[in-house]
């Protein structure tokens, strides 16, 4: 009998330690299969970022780094302007790319480096216990706003995909959501193009992932597939950016 | 042996050039040297200086507190640095742009004013050049003219001349 | 060999690209600046890599990347620069990262002005960011060393897997000296990286990190950095030493501060007086033996410090000593240099 599907051999045969119902997980195999997918396992160096994915080298089996909170993309710019022919992405959360390392986020991209960027948007700090994140909704509460995020006191979500989609040297930006099946196959495809586009030296590639964080929404689940559907994906739209 | 220069003026009288032909033709003849800037904001501010140590033996300090030499281009350069010269110091004065006033032992010449006959304001540094030269023989001449020919633009004899010119018309000044 | 005149900071430059390094990010900041400016040019031209980054932390984090990926990198900077570095200097540490950095000095606290200092000793010493863990720290007196230390530098991080500091200032940085400048970017040795991020091909892959969460993992790395330090506390005291066999007063300086200490010493060696001078090149590892050995076998009537600083390096040599001489220290910071007559009648008092 014909094999059609099975593990993707860059992501280890592991118990992730993430929550009920988080998105890293689903992420990090979307990430892998298209890795195997491309071939390119053994060219890939990855960035992990600090944030509840820190430790995604222990999942995934191809080189990676740690690079400290929000520096993902100056340690991206490094390595691949000095391995030309490696694939370098980094894995950056909310906090991470849009917070205390937009300085090193919009001049990477500012200077086209050929990098992929996966950037999980899940609206909140994980890892630390569900503080307000740039990518807060208005009226969202978490354990920094709870009373709900106030625009005059804390401003608005943050939309740095389309801020970024601003700069010439960017590529490719698209947002996509793991709120569903469907919505999981093209954010594969976006994660598909955008390998795609720094093999073929095309340029900076970001793709946003709205992602669930049930822990820190106090929601279950399937809750929060829904409020990616009906709530959060109004405030940022999914589709291609640039 | 140890000489100590200070050399001062404005931005724009080649006042870091003055010094880095010293030192290097000091450095063609295995002298111990060193060239120490103004740096920063200064630079485009009242005064530019620059310090330069030529020594037989390993030198300290760069900086110079005592100096054997001043050679001062401009009026601010006089008040800020005069205090600097050792008691029986050299001191050179642009007395083009200069007022008196400084020590009766100062050698006064019209640095700009030669400069200006000779054809270019910008060689009034090589004047001075000259006759500190005259004065001091720290280095030889021969070796000056080395280096001037070395940092020389290529392809432009002309400012090679002119600077020649302004360092031989140097040499020849008798007091004023 | 053709000697040439450079600054400390194109020396500084220069001796890194002779010294195999291919990736210089840095950001502006005086009295540096001739530093990245030669790298703009001079390591493009070898094929290396320049970025002038956004800032000094993304400067510090893009080198943490490429040596990550196995090359020789540094970056330079001074002093208010060198705090916005120190997470990343941590990491480079916690990662066992070779790196190379520079500080070349400028007065504090906060932005102080540009005129030089030695008033972050403490900071470059200590660690200076967080955690336990140490620079290999190198103090330059001369264009030359500027020039030679880059090697030794680089050699260092390699064997440690350690980031190693070149610990200037701005006098050093800013003046010109005669240079021999030795071709020698043939001999640079080769240690192998099998560390480093390559791609996994034909290996298993590679991590870096310095995140360490399971019970008892991160105290047993450090226990293995902690060999690593005091392995090196053994091996790489380097310090130069001048009229230590009759030494009465040992004056102690280090970088440009040993330069006007020396020509002290020997004046003061002209008027009779004997005295001596110990001249810390590597300020971590601090040349400790010599000092204990002082100590021992002749009592030094005192040592003398003298820094641009109100008083760090003198904390070492009063570790180190125990008591057992007396220390004495002369200090000026914020621009302020101690002069060879301020040194001279510190020492006559004695």
């Amino acid at each position: 009998m014909e094999k059609i599907y099975s593990h993707p051999k860059s992501l280890r045969n592991l118990s992730t330690h993430y929550c009920p119902g988080c998105g890293h997980g689903i992420a990090h195999r979307l990430i892998a299969e298209v890795v195997d997918e491309l071939g390119i396992r053994e060219k890939v160096i990855a960035i992990a970022p600090v944030g509840c994915a820190v430790i995604a080298y222990d999942y995934w089996d191809f080189d990676c780094s740690e690079a400290a909170h929000g520096r993902a993309l100056a340690v991206a710019t490094a390595i691949k302007r000095v391995r030309q022919d490696n694939i370098v992405f980094t894995y950056q959360g909310d906090g991470d790319l849009a917070a205390i390392g937009t300085n090193e986020t919009i001049h990477a991209a500012n200077r086209g480096e050929n990098v992929c960027v996966f950037f999980i948007n899940n609206a909140v700090y994980g890892m630390t216990g569900g503080q307000m994140a740039p990518t807060t909704l208005l009226n969202q509460k978490t354990s920094t706003t709870i009373k709900g995020r106030d625009a005059g006191l804390h401003g608005y979500p943050l939309k740095i995909s389309e801020m970024l989609a601003l700069l010439p040297g960017v590529k490719y930006i698209e947002r996509t959501s793991l709120h569903s099946p469907p919505e999981i196959i093209k954010t594969k495809k976006a994660i598909n193009k955008a390998f795609l586009n720094q093999i073929e030296g095309v340029g900076f590639s970001l793709v946003e992932i709205l992602s669930p964080c049930p822990t820190y929404w106090g929601m279950a689940p399937k809750a929060s597939l829904d409020w990616i559907r009906d709530t959060m994906s109004k405030e940022f739209p999914l589709g291609r950016i640039k | 042996m140890t000489e100590r220069i200070i050399i001062a003026g404005s931005g724009g009288q080649g006042i870091m050039l003055w010094g880095k032909i010293l030192a290097q033709a000091a450095m063609i003849e295995g002298k111990f040297v060193t060239w120490l800037p103004a740096y920063g904001a200064e630079v485009r501010g009242g005064t530019a200086h620059c310090m330069i140590v030529i020594s037989d033996e390993e030198i300290g300090s760069p900086y110079i507190d005592k100096t054997d030499t001043l050679i001062i281009m401009n009026q601010p350069s006089l008040a800020r640095f005069k205090s600097r010269l050792k008691d029986n110091g050299l001191l050179i004065i642009n007395s083009s742009i200069v007022e008196a006033g400084a020590k009766a032992k100062a050698k006064r010449y019209p640095f700009t004013d030669i400069a200006v006959e000779l054809g270019n304001v910008r060689v009034a540094n090589m004047v001075a050049l000259g006759s500190y030269l005259a004065k001091r023989k720290t280095v030889s001449l021969k070796n000056i003219l080395g280096v001037m020919k070395m940092m020389a633009p290529a392809g432009r004899d002309d400012i090679l001349k002119i600077n020649q010119k302004a360092l031989d018309t140097g040499v020849k000044l008798r007091n004023g | 060999m053709k000697k040439v005149l450079i600054s400390g900071n194109e020396a500084i430059a220069e001796g890194a690209i002779q010294a195999g390094c291919t990736f210089y990010a840095g950001y502006p900041i005086t009295p540096q600046n001739e530093l990245i400016a030669y790298m703009s040019s001079h390591l493009q031209d070898k094929g290396g890599v320049f970025i002038q980054a956004e800032s000094e932390i993304a400067a510090i984090n893009m080198v943490y990347g490429a040596s990550a990926a196995g090359v020789r990198a540094m970056t330079s900077s001074s002093s208010p620069g060198i705090s916005l570095k120190q997470e990343g200097i941590s990491y480079i540490a916690g990662a066992e990262l070779p790196a190379v950095i520079v500080n070349i000095m400028r007065a504090g606290p906060g932005l102080g002005n540009i005129w030089p200092a030695q008033s972050d000793y403490f900071q470059a010493t200590r660690g200076g960011g967080n955690g336990d863990y140490h620079c290999i720290v190198l103090a330059p007196a001369s264009v030359q060393e500027s020039f030679d230390f880059m090697r030794v530098a680089f050699d260092l991080a390699d064997k440690y897997r350690n980031p190693a500091m070149i610990l200037g200032d701005g006098m050093l940085g800013q003046m010109m000296e005669p240079v021999k400048i030795s071709n020698t970017r043939n001999k640079i040795s080769k240690i192998k990286k099998s560390w480093a991020l390559t791609g996994c091909k034909g290996r298993k892959p590679n991590i870096i990190k310095s995140f360490y969460m399971r019970e008892g993992d991160l105290e047993r790395f450090n226990l293995t950095l902690q060999k690593k330090y005091n392995q090196i506390q053994e091996k790489e005291q380097r310090f130069e030493g001048l009229f230590l066999d009759d030494a009465e007063v040992i004056l102690v300086a280090y970088g440009s501060m040993a330069r006007i200490a020396k020509s002290a010493v020997k004046f003061l060696r002209s008027k009779g007086k004997k005295s001596g001078l110990i001249r810390p090149i590597t300020l971590w590892p601090f040349p400790k033996d010599i000092f204990k050995r002082l100590a021992i076998s002749h009592k030094p009537l005192a040592f003398l410090v003298i820094e641009m600083s109100y008083g760090q390096m003198v904390e070492d040599v009063r570790l180190v000593l125990e008591g057992k001489a007396r220390v004495e220290f002369l200090g000026r910071s914020g621009g302020g240099i101690p002069t060879e007559d301020e040194i001279i009648k510190k020492v006559m008092r004695l």
